[in-house]
């Protein structure tokens, strides 16, 4: 049978109560998985509301991205729940001043939108379908449709006008919900590692660079898989994009740390400990070099050097990868290393890692891995490519 | 209903003397924790959530606070031992309502070594995560000062579990206690992360959140909480500071006491004398 807990080994003093971990790996998975939502949204705010035309080949990919990425946000917090039925307790009878009760408002305000957003965006599609198809997927675009065929100028001019006002209240929307990630972790003032007033904006500048790095990646695999042409333009524009929030995260995150440092508070010897030893990997190395200074470097090397075709798609590749991982780390680090400095501040522990059981690393990757095998069908059903929808679009306009 | 008989049934399997009263208590605790987990403010929760109905029992005539004189303490672990039975608490190294810590300052060093029972030598000792004793791990060394801390829940009078918590389920009674309703917990854990005091764990049993409530069924019907009843020395003190005369107020009216970390802003209720400058 299975272990109720795992008890976490630990040098120096550390309260009786902290050798079991509150929170494992599934809360690792959750902000990233809000972040990618808001990341993701982003790409698709840049294109809808911010007019950056050159991103229109991913902006629908970008929209079900994040709604797929969404639909899953929920599943790491139900599964680490202790009792996950009483998950609702949250919403009908909610505690005002905790920043958690607010989740599931934020989490149904925006599936809602994204759905919405999502429908107004691919309904001339499923129009299209439904008249063309007469089989039972036919029946169902139909269906989807909600009995609204019209596709003249006049009923097209209020999709859009419905997309850009979805789209503008997407942007608090999405970056509400991930600040505010941030906030669960800033606002307490019992672990000194988190209690940073910068946490919710570094958590959310985190968010868009993981969120476009997502995009990028996605968008190349896509090219590859469909044997098209990856569109230059639309692909170094995510890159700019990348870099330059990758330098923003950066900035915020050096900011924090070294204010952290330099204010010294009670309890700074035992965080320089773990800085300085357990923290030299996974922080310095992982996160922030490969996965923030690398990527930095590659780009800016291929902007300075004007690199173009195979190898500019390879390097932006590259980096978006790495950024990815950045930003996985940033939350492990965050989440786990908070953990690991000693509310006592006088002691370390070592998080015991866990494969199996119902907060193990399995589930945590089964739940990171979920959102895109969902995105797979919703792309058969709605394909977002440029070459589809937006030719169906010009077509029956 | 349910609640309460579950509440009731946990009670009455505590102790034998509780098994006439367990229920009646048990219905009390329900209807505060029904009552407070509607949407409201930290403090207004309390103010409007309805009295527990405890027979002779007015929540807004106390104001329980915990006195803990660490000049006093030997360490025999007495109250780790009550209140892990008392509290029907895991019998491992891993959860505890209440703990002791040992500082001993070592002659020549600068910083004083920090254990409690739960350190492996300490188990070793003691031969089981079950039994709880102190080592006697610096008999060879040159020992210029030690003294030992008993720490529990602060029953904070602004505590920062009680603003975490998603759905109210954990709140202050009128009476100045931190409690936890476990047929409403969601086990989120925020609460262990916002106590800087480590006072929470989470109980693996019922698959919530659990913590010291000052034996709330015992000090309701006129009792002590377990740990200050069992007490050799008198290093615990606990009572009504809305009464003067009680132990309580005349140990904070004689006594120059201290809190835990006042700088959280918490306002912690449990008062010490003679601790350190290491002990927070």
């Amino acid at each position: 049978m299975e272990p109720l807990f795992a008890a976490a080994p630990y040098t120096g003093y550390v309260y009786p109560n902290e050798t079991v971990f509150p929170w494992g790996v599934l809360i690792v998975v959750y902000p990233y998985l809000t972040g990618l939502v808001a990341g993701a949204f982003t790409v698709s705010s840049l294109y809808q509301v911010f007019g950056l035309k050159q991103l229109r080949p991913v902006a629908h990919l970008a929209l079900v991205t994040s709604l797929c990425c969404m639909i899953f946000v929920p599943s790491p917090l139900l599964l680490h729940l202790g009792h996950p039925e009483r998950a609702f307790n949250a919403v009908f009878t909610p505690h005002w001043s905790s920043a958690m009760a607010m989740f599931g408002y934020f989490a149904g305000f925006y599936i809602i939108l994204l759905v919405i957003e999502t429908w107004f965006v691919f309904r001339p599609y499923m129009v299209q379908q439904a008249q063309a198809r007469k089989d039972l997927l036919g029946r169902l675009y139909h269906v989807a449709c909600l009995g609204s065929h019209d596709l003249s100028e006049k009923a097209m001019r209020f999709d859009q006008k419905c997309i850009f006002a979805l789209a503008i209240i997407g942007i608090p929307g999405a970056h509400g919900l991930h600040g505010y990630v941030g906030f669960i972790f800033g606002s307490l003032k019992s672990r000194e590692w988190w209690s940073s007033d910068l946490m919710p904006v570094i958590f959310l500048f985190s968010a868009i660079i993981s969120g476009v790095a997502l995009l990028i990646v996605l968008y190349v695999l896509s090219c590859a898989l469909r044997r098209v042409a990856v569109d230059i333009p639309c692909l170094k524009g995510m890159g700019y994009t990348l870099w330059g929030f990758v330098m923003v995260t950066l900035l915020l995150e050096g900011v924090e740390f070294g204010a952290m440092m330099y204010k010294g508070r009670e309890g700074i010897d035992m965080i320089v400990l773990f800085v300085t030893s357990r923290l030299v990997i996974p922080f310095f190395v992982l996160q922030f070099t490969i996965g923030a200074v690398m990527p930095i470097l590659i780009l800016s090397y291929m902007f300075w050097r004007g690199t173009t075709g195979r190898a500019l798609v390879l390097g932006i590749l590259i980096s978006a990868l790495l950024v990815m991982f950045n930003v996985i780390m940033m939350r492990f680090n965050v989440v786990i290393g908070g953990q690991e400095i000693s509310k006592t501040g006088k002691g370390l522990l070592t998080f015991p890692w866990e494969i199996f059981g119902r907060e193990g690393v399995l589930a945590a990757t089964g739940v990171l891995i979920a959102p895109f095998i969902l995105l797979l069908v919703v792309i058969r059903l709605l394909p977002p490519w440029e070459d589809t929808i937006h030719h169906e679009e010009k077509a029956l306009a | 209903m349910d609640e309460k008989e579950q509440f009731g049934e946990r009670q009455a399997a505590r102790r034998s003397f509780l098994e006439c009263l367990g229920a009646t208590v048990a219905a009390g605790a329900a209807a505060v924790a029904t009552g407070a987990v509607l949407p409201k403010e930290t403090q207004a929760a309390a103010s409007a959530a309805p009295a527990p109905a405890i027979p002779g029992y007015d929540w807004d005539k106390h104001q329980w606070a915990f006195g803990v004189d660490a000049t006093k303490c030997i360490g025999c672990l007495r109250c780790v031992e009550a209140c892990k039975v008392e509290n029907d608490v895991a019998p491992d190294a891993h959860h505890f309502r209440t703990w002791v810590e040992r500082y001993v300052q070592l002659e020549g060093e600068e910083k004083a070594q920090i254990d409690s029972q739960a350190d492996p030598v300490n188990i070793e000792a003691s031969g089981s995560e079950g039994k709880y004793r102190f080592a006697n791990r610096y008999k060879d060394e040159k020992v210029d000062k030690a003294f030992f801390v008993p720490k529990l829940c602060n029953h904070c009078t602004h505590p920062a579990c009680v603003q975490v918590c998603p759905t109210g389920a954990t709140f202050k009674t009128e009476d100045g206690v931190v409690v936890i309703d476990h047929t409403y917990c969601i086990g989120c854990q925020y609460c262990v992360q916002a106590c800087p005091y480590g006072a929470r764990f989470f109980n693996e049993k019922l698959k919530v959140t659990d913590k010291c409530t000052w034996c709330y069924h015992r000090i309701t019907k006129g009792l002590l909480p377990a740990c200050v009843e069992v007490c050799p020395v008198g290093a615990r003190v606990f009572g009504d500071r809305n009464d003067r005369q009680s132990a309580i107020s005349q140990f904070i009216k004689n006594n120059r006491v201290e809190v835990l970390r006042p700088e959280t802003g918490n306002a912690p209720n449990v008062f010490y004398v003679g601790i350190d400058k290491e002990v927070s």
